[in-house]
C-alpha cells in the first residue's frame, strides 16, 4: 500500500502521455491542432530562460496573491465567529460575494489597478479568500460541546478557548479551505493574465495563440499544471507537518 | 459537603417544558462515595452539571461546603462521559491541560502526570497521541486529567460506560483501590448496578421523568470489595437484586 502510493500516480500520469502521443501518430494529428509531447519539449528548449522566466512571474503572482488570502482570510474568520450575531449576519454577505464569479472582475480589476501585477495578485487574492475563510469558520464553530464544557468546567479565559482549543481544533478544516484555495490560485493568476497579457504564463498562451505557434502554448499550459500541482502538494506538506493528527482521526 | 435543597430543573424544548429533576434533596458528606443509577435522560447528567456549575436549577440551592455554587469550582471536576481528549495532544499533555488553563507551576505537575499516568497503567504511553489509544485508555487519561487538579469532589458521569466488560472491570477496581488510598467526596453516575455495588456508599435510585429520588440504598459492605468471589457474595447479590427490582418497576 505505502510502496504503490508514489507509484501510481506515476504511473497513470505515464500513461496519459503515452495515449496522448499514440494518439497523434496514430490520426496523424498535425502540431498546430495537437501537438505531440516531443513538440512540447522542443518548443520549451527552444526557449527556456524566456518560459522560466515567466513562470517565475506567475509563480510570485500566484504565491503573494495566495498568501495575502491566507492572511486576510483568517483575519476576517476570526473576526466574525468573534460573536454569534456577527457570524450569522455576516455569513449570507459571504456566501453572496463567494458566488460571484471572480473571474468576470478582472478586466475591471485593470481598469482599477493598472497594467502591472497588482491587479493579477488581487484577483488570486479575490478567488482565494473565500474558500478560506468559510473553511476557517466553520472549523471555528464546530468545537464539540463536550471539549466546550470541559474548558468551561476549568474555567478557562475566553482567550485560553480560543488558543488552546477552538484555534487547534479548527485546523483541519482550515487546511481543507487552503488545498481548494490553493488550486484556484494558479486558475485566477492566469485568467488575470489572459485579460492583461503583460507577463506570466497566461501572457505566453495568448501570444502563443495568436502566432499559432500550439506546441509553445502547450508547453506553458504544462508549466502551469506543474506549478499548480507543485503548490498544492506544498500545501498538503505543510498540513502533515503542522496536523498530522487530521488525517488519523480522520481515518 | 455537598448539599441539594429541592432542587428542580426544566429545559425549554419545541414542545414546552421538560422537567429533567424535581424536587430533588441530597446530601453528600465528606470523602463518601455515592452511586447514582436511573434509565437513561432520568436526569442524571443534568444533577451532575448541577454540582459541577454548569448549570444552574430552576428552583432550589446546591452547595458545596455551605456555599452556593454559581460558577465551577477549582475543587469540584467532572468528568464527562466521554474523554473529550484534545487529539492534538499527548495522554500528558492532556493530562497538563488544567495545570496550564489554572496557571499552576508546570515542573512539579508534570513530574504529578507521569506518576499519575503510570499509577493506571499506563506506562510507556505518556508522550502517545489520544488516537492510538484505545478507548480505555483514553478514559484512563481522563481519570488522570481530572485528578491531577486534585478534586476535593470528584463528579463522574458514566466514565466507563463506551468500553468493554472487562475493561469496566479493571477501571472500577482501580478507582476502588484510589478512593481507598486518597478518597474524595465521589458522586458516580452510572448504568451498572454492579459497578455500583462494587464502589458506592450509598447508591441514589432516580425515577424517570420527571427524575425524583426513588430510593437511596446503603452498601453496608467492607472494602476492598471485588466482582469475583469473596466473603460477601451473597450480601452484594441481595444489593444487586434489589437495585434491580427498583429500577425494573419504575
Ligand atoms: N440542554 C438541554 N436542553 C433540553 N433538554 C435537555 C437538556 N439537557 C437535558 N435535557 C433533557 O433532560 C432530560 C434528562 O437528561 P440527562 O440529564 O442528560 O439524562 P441522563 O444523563 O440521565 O441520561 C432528558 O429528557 C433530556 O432530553
Ligand atoms: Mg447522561
Amino acid at each position: 500500500m505505502n510502496a504503490s502510493r508514489p507509484v501510481l500516480p506515476v504511473a497513470g500520469a505515464l500513461a496519459a502521455i503515452g495515449i496522448w502521443w499514440g494518439a497523434t501518430a496514430v490520426f496523424g494529428i498535425r502540431p498546430l491542432f495537437l501537438p505531440a509531447p516531443p513538440d512540447v519539449v522542443a518548443a520549451f528548449r527552444a526557449q527556456p530562460g524566456y518560459l522560466l522566466c515567466e513562470t517565475g512571474a506567475t509563480l510570485l503572482e500566484t504565491v503573494t496573491g495566495f498568501g495575502l488570502a491566507v492572511l486576510l482570510g483568517l483575519l476576517i474568520a476570526v473576526t466574525l465567529t468573534a460573536s454569534r450575531t456577527l457570524e450569522r449576519a455576516a455569513l449570507p454577505v459571504l456566501v453572496a460575494l463567494n458566488s460571484v464569479p471572480k473571474v468576470a472582475v478582472a478586466p475591471l480589476l485593470v481598469v482599477w489597478l493598472g497594467f502591472g501585477p497588482r491587479p493579477k495578485v488581487v484577483l488570486v487574492l479575490l478567488i482565494c479568500v473565500f474558500p478560506i475563510v468559510v473553511a476557517t469558520m466553520a472549523g471555528l464553530t464546530s468545537t464539540p460541546s463536550e471539549l466546550g464544557e470541559l474548558s468551561r468546567s476549568l474555567s478557562a479565559s475566553a482567550w485560553q478557548t480560543y488558543v488552546k482549543i477552538r484555534l487547534p481544533w479548527a485546523l483541519p478544516q482550515v487546511f481543507t479551505g487552503l488545498k481548494v484555495a490553493v488550486s484556484l490560485a494558479v486558475i485566477g493568476a492566469v485568467v488575470a493574465e489572459i485579460s492583461n497579457p503583460s507577463g506570466g504564463l497566461g501572457a505566453v498562451v495568448v501570444l502563443s495563440g495568436m502566432s499559432f505557434d500550439t506546441p509553445l502554448a502547450f508547453a506553458a499550459i504544462v508549466l502551469l499544471a506543474l506549478l499548480s500541482t507543485a503548490l498544492f502538494y506544498l500545501v498538503v506538506a505543510v498540513e502533515r507537518l503542522l496536523v498530522p493528527w487530521a488525517r488519523a482521526i480522520a481515518g | 459537603m455537598i448539599g441539594l435543597d429541592r432542587v428542580s430543573r426544566t429545559f425549554p424544548t419545541r414542545d414546552g417544558e421538560v422537567t429533567a429533576l424535581s424536587d430533588i434533596d441530597l446530601r453528600v458528606d465528606k470523602h463518601e462515595f455515592v452511586a447514582v443509577i436511573g434509565r437513561s435522560g432520568c436526569g442524571k447528567s443534568t444533577l451532575l452539571r448541577l454540582m459541577a456549575g454548569l448549570l444552574a436549577p430552576t428552583s432550589g440551592t446546591v452547595t458545596v461546603d455551605g456555599a452556593p455554587v454559581r460558577r465551577p469550582r477549582a475543587d469540584v471536576v467532572l468528568m464527562h462521559q466521554l474523554p473529550a481528549l484534545l487529539p492534538w495532544r499527548t495522554a500528558l499533555g492532556n493530562v497538563m491541560l488544567p495545570v496550564e488553563i489554572r496557571r499552576l507551576p508546570r515542573a512539579d505537575h508534570r513530574v504529578k502526570a507521569a506518576e499519575l499516568l503510570d499509577a493506571v497503567g499506563l506506562t510507556g504511553f505518556h508522550h502517545r497521541h489520544p488516537y492510538e489509544l484505545s478507548g480505555g485508555m483514553q478514559q484512563r487519561v481522563a481519570l488522570c486529567r481530572a485528578l491531577i487538579q486534585q478534586p476535593r469532589v470528584l463528579l463522574m458521569d458514566e466514565p466507563f460506560s463506551a468500553l468493554d466488560a472487562l475493561t469496566r472491570e479493571e477501571l472500577a477496581t482501580q478507582l476502588q483501590a484510589m478512593h481507598m488510598s486518597a478518597p474524595a467526596t465521589t458522586v458516580f453516575v452510572t448504568h451498572s448496578i454492579a459497578e455500583a455495588v462494587l464502589l458506592a456508599d450509598r447508591v441514589v435510585v432516580l425515577s424517570t421523568r420527571p427524575g425524583r429520588v426513588r430510593q437511596v440504598l446503603d452498601i453496608a459492605l467492607p472494602r476492598p470489595r471485588s466482582f469475583g468471589h469473596s466473603a460477601h457474595v451473597a450480601e452484594a447479590a441481595g444489593y444487586v437484586a434489589e437495585l434491580h427490582d427498583l429500577l425494573l418497576h419504575d
